[in-house]
């Protein structure tokens, strides 16, 4: 459980913060400081999400069983349009 | 008195061996009925391990024995079953060892979509009655999917599908595919089996396992073949996929067919699918929403920021202005810095961004286009809730703070020196911007600045001289050099 935590470190949370910063932002009762901190902060998080969207890269792969009964992948081709 | 036995005539008689008769029989029935369909409904089915099957075909009055040999069965599609109404195709032959006249099967169709629609109807209804489709035991597909497993046939148009819109669209997505045959025979289990197995493989990633064919635990799972006749399909209707789907850790779409087909599978998964490639759009389409809200929330960071900066620089410039009494410089230099502090951070938290942010605004530009154009509409209708959210707010913002500036300069237009000056009061600096409150300040030739109410003028010390309390004569207006902001 604690892994898969550790597999999404917090996309959502970040997320859900960043509308807390907006909606705050956007009520516009905050004062100058403690506006540039929210800024900075919301800019952050959109770097954080942003690299979290692209962290994964795109890879296409099928499960297959070794003589010895293992199992590995491998690049998976896609078969030709009919 | 005795009667003589007959006596048969040895000689005309044809004694068979019982191989010879069963053989002769067996021909007999090969030439003269051969290859046949027959209808009739299964009883006894059995499958042996070796993927032989054998059941009965019966009817009110007669039955007959079957047999489908295994590579026969793999191209059955129909999920064979005693009750079934089949019509069947194959040869009639004879099992000498026996004596048993059968059919070997070659095909089998339903006879009729009736008894299959009943068998689905049946399950369907135990299902839902166990409350399998409950919707409270549906899980939302996770905000952000990266690792997603797909259960069908490596051959097939569902996988297709699914990687034309992955490979198009270029989403940051790990695919793994479950290969299983998806109709025929013993499809069902091979899918159940799959669904069971990469949550297995899921789990063991999870738990840190890097042994395992997996990086990283599924986010989702994709399980579905293309379209195809009610019979292809429904090895999705089966009992063992539909709790396989019940049964898994991982989110399940169900893409089965298309739009029109609806399966148990559809009804058990988390969410289903209307076809393959729109099970794939779920995924990737999700990144883009995001995308387009992180760019949304950034704009609206900057305008905010942005708008409230510039109106804050206006307010310093104009207490700066219409400060001149013991101008605190200072304090608005201070106020000034720290401002451009602040804009300093703000700018390099933009430059930061600056050039990412281009490039997938580009990218996204078009994406967006086709995400519209596909009807994607909950992602439009959220860019629309926030478009109108920040024109709402941005309006509403820039009243109150024009407000707030109008109260601040009316503040200041009390305590202003202008008020001063309105009565008859003015305000000499000498030439390095001094302000004079000593006669010992200047000196004959020195060349002083005068403020009043509607200007300034600049005039040169003829006589200093101590001792006088009125400030009027410590200067006198040169007939040159008189320089009033309005004429100026």
């Amino acid at each position: 459980m604690a892994k898969k935590e550790k597999a999404e470190p917090g996309f959502e949370d970040a997320l859900k913060r960043l509308e807390e910063i907006v909606e705050q932002m956007e009520g516009g009762e905050m004062d100058l400081d403690a506006m540039v901190g929210a800024f900075e902060e919301g800019q952050r998080l959109i770097k954080f999400c942003t690299q979290k969207l692209n962290e994964v890269e795109r890879r296409i792969e099928t499960l297959v069983r070794n003589p010895d009964g293992t199992e590995t992948t491998a690049p998976f081709d896609p078969p030709p349009a009919p | 008195m005795k009667l003589p036995e007959p006596e048969l005539p040895l000689d005309t008689r044809r004694i068979y061996s019982v191989a010879e008769l069963t053989r002769l029989v067996k021909q007999t029935l090969e030439d003269e009925v051969g290859r046949v369909w027959v209808e009739g409904e299964i009883t006894n089915f059995r499958r042996q391990s070796s993927g032989h099957c054998y059941f009965t075909l019966k009817d009110e009055t007669a039955q007959l024995g079957a047999v489908l040999f295994a590579g026969a069965a793999r191209g059955v599609a129909l999920p064979l079953a005693d009750g079934l109404l089949v019509r069947a195709f194959g040869e009639i032959t004879v099992y000498e060892p026996r004596g048993q006249y059968q059919l070997i099967v070659r095909r089998v169709e339903a006879a009729g979509e009736g008894a299959l629609l009943a068998r689905f109807e049946a399950l369907k209804r135990r299902l839902e009655a166990e409350g399998l489709f409950d919707p409270a035991r549906k899980r939302p597909l996770p905000l952000l999917p990266r690792h997603v497993g797909v259960v069908t046939s490596p051959t097939g148009a569902a996988i297709r599908d699914i990687l034309h819109v992955v490979t198009r669209r270029f989403p940051n997505l790990h695919v793994v595919i479950a290969p299983v045959r998806v109709q025929g025979e013993g499809a069902a289990a091979e899918i159940a089996a799959a669904v069971a197995h990469l949550n297995a493989l899921s789990e063991r990633a999870a738990a840190g396992d890097a042994t395992g064919p997996l990086p990283a635990p599924l986010d989702a799972l994709i399980v579905g073949r293309g379209g195809g006749s009610l019979e292809d399909l429904w090895p999705f209707n089966e009992e063992a996929v539909a709790r396989a789907i019940a049964a898994s850790e991982i989110p399940v779409i169900s893409a089965v067919g298309h739009e029109t087909d609806f399966t148990i599978s559809d009804f058990v998964a988390d969410v289903r699918a209307p076809t393959p490639s729109a099970a794939a759009e779920m995924l990737v389409g999700r990144k883009e929403d995001f995308e387009e809200t992180l760019r949304v929330h950034g704009r609206t960071l900057r305008q905010i920021v942005r708008q409230r900066l510039t109106e804050v620089r206006g307010r310093l410039e104009t207490a700066a202005a219409s400060h001149v009494f013991r101008a605190p410089r200072h304090a608005v230099q201070i106020a000034a810095q720290r401002l451009d502090g602040l804009d300093l951070r703000l700018k390099r938290a933009l430059a930061g961004l600056a050039g990412r942010k281009r490039r997938r605004c580009e990218a996204a530009a078009g994406r967006l286009a086709v995400l519209r154009g596909r009807g994607l509409q909950a992602v439009a209708g959220r860019l629309d809730g926030l478009s109108r959210r920040l024109a709402r707010a941005a309006p509403a913002g820039l009243d109150r703070r024009r407000r707030q500036v109008d109260a601040l300069q009316k503040q200041l237009r009390a305590l202003s020196p202008a008020a001063v000056l309105d009565r008859g009061y003015s305000l000499t600096r000498t030439d390095d911007g001094r302000l004079v409150r000593s006669v010992q300040q200047v000196s004959a030739g020195r060349r002083v600045s005068t403020r009043v109410a509607d200007g300034i003028f600049e005039s040169e010390v003829r006589s200093p001289e101590s001792g006088v309390r009125n400030p009027e004569s410590a200067s006198r207006t040169p007939d040159t050099g008189h320089r009033t902001p309005n004429s100026g």
